[in-house]
C-alpha cells in the first residue's frame, strides 16, 4: 500500500465505524459493537504511526527542511481561474503530530469505554458517535483548505454536541449539549467571516497558497491587505482576528469558555477525548497552521493571541483552585493549559531566535494530550467506583484503587511541571519564549503554572488522601482491565512524552530546532512549582481546618472565584435582559402580529366571506337557473341599453 | 303561393322560448323540466332555419347547425335521462326539490 493511500484510510476507517455501528448497530450484538470500534481505531492507530514514520524519516524530509506533503487534490468548487475550493490531504509536522495524538487518544478512549460504558443502554450508538468525531477531527487536522477545514470544523461541533448530549434524558445534559453547539456556532461565525476576508484577500482558500501569498514581504495581496486600516488595525489582523475568535470558541477561550465546564456533562471518556485532548485544541492548531501569516502579516493580532492565551491561562486556573467537581476541576485545567499553548503561540514571531514559542505551543499540545486524557480517564475511574463527582465523597482512596493512584500521580506530576516528567519539557519551553517574548505574559504564566500545580494537587490529595483509607475497603478496580490498560499507556506517555527532540520535527519554518533547557530558566518555576505542591499537600493531604480559614479569609475573591466569575451570570444577563428585551420581544412581536398576523387574517377574513355567502349554494337547481337567467336578463339590458 | 312573414317565425320561436323557460322554472318533475328544455333547443332550432331561409337563402349554415343541434339534444337527452334514473334509484323520486343534497 502506498503512502497516499494509507493517508486516505486514516480518515476513512473512523468514518467506516461510525457508519456501520451507526446504520447498522442493531443487528450486531453489543458486545461485539465497541470490540469492532476500537480495532478499526487501532488500524488507524498503526496506519498513523506508519504514515508518520515515513514522513519524518523519508518523504517529508528535503536537506534538513521539511515540506508539505499534499495528497488526495480533488478539484471540488472552481468558480473561476481565480478562485477554487479544493478538497485534499495534507502531512506536514503539525498534522502529522496531530495525526499521532488524535488517533492515540481515541484508540485509548475507545478501549476504555469497553469497560465505563459497559452496560449503558445506547452502546452501539455511543461507538458511532465517537466514530464519527474522530473522522471529522481527522479530517480537520488534515485540510488542504481553510473551507475544508471549517466543513470538518462544524462536523467536529457536531459530535461534540452529540456525544456531550449523549444522555439526553437527563436535562442538564441536554442544555450543556445546546449550550456548547450556540456558543462555538456563535464563535464559528466570526471565523467564517474571518475566512471570506482573507479569501476576498488573497484569491485563494488554500493554506499554502493562502501563505505563500501573505506572508511573503513585497507581496501585491499582502500590501493590499495590510494598506487599510480600519480602527487602528489592518485588515489582514481584523481577518486573523475573527478566525481566532473561532479557534478561541472551540478552545474555550475567555470569554468564549463558558460551555467547556458544563460539556463535563458528557460520559467522562467523551471528556477525555474531545474536551481535554483533541477538539479543544483545535483553535492552537488553525493559529499554528495560520502562523507565518499572523507572524509576519500581523504581528498585532498574534499578541491579541497571546494576551487572551495569558488572561484565560491565569483566570481559569484560579477558578480551578476552588471548584468541588473533579471534572470541573480537570476542565478548567484543560482551559487553562489551552491557555498556556496559545500565549507561547502568541509570544513568537517571525525569523530566526524568535521562533521557539510555536513549537513550544505545539510541544505543549502534545504532552498535554497524554496527562490530560488520564487525568480525565483516572477521574472516570474513580467516579465509576464513587458514583459521584463531588471530592467530599472521596478521599483515601488510594488503597482500594492502587492503579488509579499511581498513574493520576503520575500525570498530576507532569501537569505540574515536576522535573523530567513530559509536561516539564513543554512547559519550560513556554516559559523560556515568553520570557524572551514579553516580560508580562511571562509573569502572568508563571503565576498560572504555580496556581496549576497547586489545584492538581489539591485533587490529588483530595480523592487519594485526606481522609483515612477503610481498611475493609475492597478493591474497586478489579475486572476493570480495558479501563486500565489504556491508563497504564497513557501514563507511559505522560512521563516519556518529553524525551522526544520535538524541535527537530515540529518548528515553524520546518528546520529543526533545538529546546534548550537552561538551568537558570528553570530554577524560578520549578520552585514555585514545587513550592506549590507543598502547600497543597499540607493543607488537603489530612483533613483540618485551615483551608476553611483561608476561604473565610479571602471572602469575596473566593466566592467569586467559585461561582466563576459570574461570567455566565453576565452572559445570562445579556442575552435574557437586553438582547431578549431589546431584539428578541420586538421581533417576536412583528413577527406574531405582522408577518403570522397578515397570513392570519387574510385566512380568517375568507372564512368569513364564505360563511357570509354560503347559503347561495342550496341545492335546488331551479334557484340556480334563475340565478343564470337573471344574469343573462341583466347582461341583455346592458347591451340594450348601450346599442339602442 | 305566398310566403309567411319572418315577424310570424320569430314570434312562434319567441313563445316556444318563453314556454320552455316556464316550464323549466315551474314544474318540479325532472322528465317534465329535460321536455322545457328541449322546447328551448327547438325554438333555437326554428330561429336558424328562419334567419337561414330569409336572410341567406344561397348558403346552408343555418341548417347545418340546426342538424348539429338535434344530434347534440339526442345525446344529452341520453345523458339526462341516465342522470335522472340514478338519481330516482338513489332517492325513491324524479322531484328535483328533493334532490337538494349538494349544498353547503
Amino acid at each position: 500500500m502506498t503512502l497516499d493511500n494509507i493517508v486516505l484510510l486514516i480518515p476513512l476507517l473512523p468514518l467506516i465505524s461510525f457508519l456501520l455501528l451507526g446504520l447498522a448497530g442493531k443487528r450486531i450484538p453489543v458486545s461485539l459493537s465497541g470490540v469492532i470500534g476500537s480495532v478499526i481505531l487501532g488500524t488507524a492507530l498503526v496506519l498513523s504511526l506508519v504514515t508518520a514514520y515515513d514522513y519524518f524519516f523519508s518523504i517529508g524530509k528535503q536537506g534538513s527542511e521539511f515540506i508539505p506533503y499534499l495528497t488526495a487534490q480533488l478539484n471540488w468548487l472552481p468558480f473561476n481561474s481565480d478562485l477554487a475550493i479544493n478538497l485534499g490531504l495534507v502531512l506536514d509536522p503539525i498534522s502529522v503530530m496531530m495525526l499521532l495524538v488524535i488517533t492515540f487518544v481515541s484508540t485509548m478512549v475507545h478501549i476504555y469505554s469497553l469497560g465505563y460504558m459497559k452496560g449503558e443502554e445506547r452502546f452501539t450508538t455511543y461507538y458511532s458517535y465517537l466514530g464519527l468525531f474522530t473522522f471529522s477531527m481527522l479530517g480537520l487536522v488534515l485540510s488542504t483548505n481553510i473551507f475544508q477545514m471549517y466543513i470538518f470544523w462544524e462536523l467536529v461541533g457536531v459530535s461534540s454536541y452529540l456525544l456531550i448530549g449523549f444522555y439526553f434524558n437527563r436535562p442538564s445534559a441536554v442544555a450543556a449539549a445546546k449550550k456548547a453547539f450556540v456558543v462555538t456556532r456563535f464563535a464559528d461565525l466570526g471565523f467564517l467571516i474571518g475566512i471570506l476576508m482573507l479569501g476576498h484577500g488573497a484569491h485563494s482558500y488554500d493554506f499554502f497558497t493562502l501563505i505563500e501569498r501573505l506572508s511573503m514581504p513585497g507581496s501585491s495581496y499582502l500590501a493590499t491587505m495590510t494598506g487599510v486600516t480600519f480602527l487602528g488595525m489592518s485588515t489582514l489582523s481584523w481577518a486573523l482576528i475573527l478566525v481566532f475568535i473561532g479557534g478561541a470558541g472551540k478552545s474555550a477561550m475567555f470569554p468564549l469558555h463558558i460551555w467547556l465546564p458544563d460539556a463535563m456533562e458528557g460520559p467522562t471518556p467523551v471528556s477525555a477525548l474531545i474536551h481535554a485532548a483533541t477538539m479543544v485544541v483545535a483553535g492552537v492548531y488553525l493559529v499554528a497552521r495560520l502562523f507565518p501569516i499572523f507572524a509576519v502579516g500581523a504581528p498585532d493580532a498574534l499578541t491579541v493571541v497571546g494576551y487572551v492565551g495569558a488572561f484565560t491561562a491565569l483566570f481559569a486556573a484560579t477558578i480551578a483552585c476552588t471548584q468541588t467537581d473533579i471534572k470541573k476541576v480537570l476542565a478548567y485545567s484543560t482551559i487553562s493549559q489551552i491557555g498556556f499553548m496559545l500565549f507561547a503561540l502568541g509570544v513568537a514571531g517571525w525569523g530566526p531566535g524568535k521562533t521557539e514559542g510555536f513549537t513550544a505551543g505545539l510541544f505543549h499540545l502534545f504532552t498535554h494530550a497524554f496527562f490530560k486524557a488520564l487525568l480525565f480517564l483516572g477521574a472516570g475511574a474513580i467516579i465509576h467506583a464513587v458514583h459521584s463527582n463531588e471530592m467530599k465523597d472521596m478521599g483515601g482512596l488510594r488503597k482500594s484503587m492502587p492503579i488509579t493512584h499511581i498513574t493520576f500521580l503520575l500525570a498530576a506530576l507532569s501537569i505540574s511541571g515536576f522535573p523530567f516528567f513530559a509536561g516539564f519539557f513543554s512547559k519550560e519551553a513556554i516559559f523560556s519564549a515568553a520570557e524572551q517574548g514579553n516580560p508580562l505574559i511571562y509573569y502572568v504564566g508563571l503565576i498560572a503554572g504555580t496556581l496549576t500545580a497547586f489545584y492538581i494537587f489539591r485533587l490529588y490529595f483530595k480523592i487519594f488522601w485526606h481522609k483515612t483509607p477503610d481498611p475493609h475497603a475492597h478493591n474497586h478496580e478489579k475486572g476493570m482491565w480495558a479501563m486500565l490498560v489504556p491508563m497504564i499507556l497513557l501514563a507511559i506517555g505522560a512521563v516519556f512524552a518529553g524525551y522526544i527532540p520535538f524541535g527537530d520535527f515540529v518548528s515553524a519554518n520546518g528546520k529543526p530546532l533545538s529546546l534548550p533547557v537552561e538551568l537558570s530558566h528553570i530554577i524560578l518555576p520549578v520552585g514555585l512549582g514545587i513550592l506549590s505542591i507543598v502547600v497543597a499537600a499540607i493543607l488537603y493531604r489530612k483533613e483540618n481546618d485551615v483551608p476553611q480559614r483561608i476561604i473565610t479569609a479571602l471572602g469575596g475573591f473566593y466566592r467569586a472565584a467559585y461561582q466563576k466569575f459570574y461570567i455566565d451570570e453576565i452572559y445570562l444577563f445579556i442575552t435574557k435582559k437586553i438582547v431578549f428585551n431589546l431584539m428578541g420581544r420586538p421581533s417576536a412581536w412583528f413577527d406574531r402580529n405582522v408577518v403570522d398576523g397578515t397570513v392570519q387574517k387574510t385566512g380568517s377574513l375568507t372564512l368569513a366571506l364564505s360563511h357570509a355567502i354560503k347559503r347561495v349554494q342550496s341545492g335546488k337547481l331551479q334557484a340556480y337557473t334563475m340565478y343564470f337567467f337573471g344574469g343573462v336578463l341583466l347582461l341583455v339590458m346592458l347591451l340594450l341599453y348601450k346599442f339602442i | 303561393m305566398e310566403q309567411v312573414p319572418l315577424a310570424h317565425l320569430l314570434i312562434l320561436s319567441s313563445a316556444l322560448f318563453f314556454l320552455g323557460i316556464y316550464g323549466f322554472f315551474t314544474r318540479r318533475n325532472m322528465i317534465t323540466m329535460l321536455m322545457s328544455v328541449e322546447l328551448l333547443l327547438n325554438s333555437v332550432n326554428i330561429n336558424f332555419i328562419a334567419f337561414n331561409k330569409y336572410l341567406y337563402p344561397n348558403q346552408l349554415e343555418g341548417i347545418f347547425f340546426t342538424l348539429f343541434i338535434i344530434a347534440v339534444a339526442a345525446a344529452e337527452v341520453s345523458l339526462a335521462i341516465a342522470i335522472i334514473i340514478n338519481l330516482y334509484r338513489r332517492f325513491k323520486t324524479i322531484d328535483v326539490e328533493e334532490v337538494d343534497t349538494m349544498k353547503f
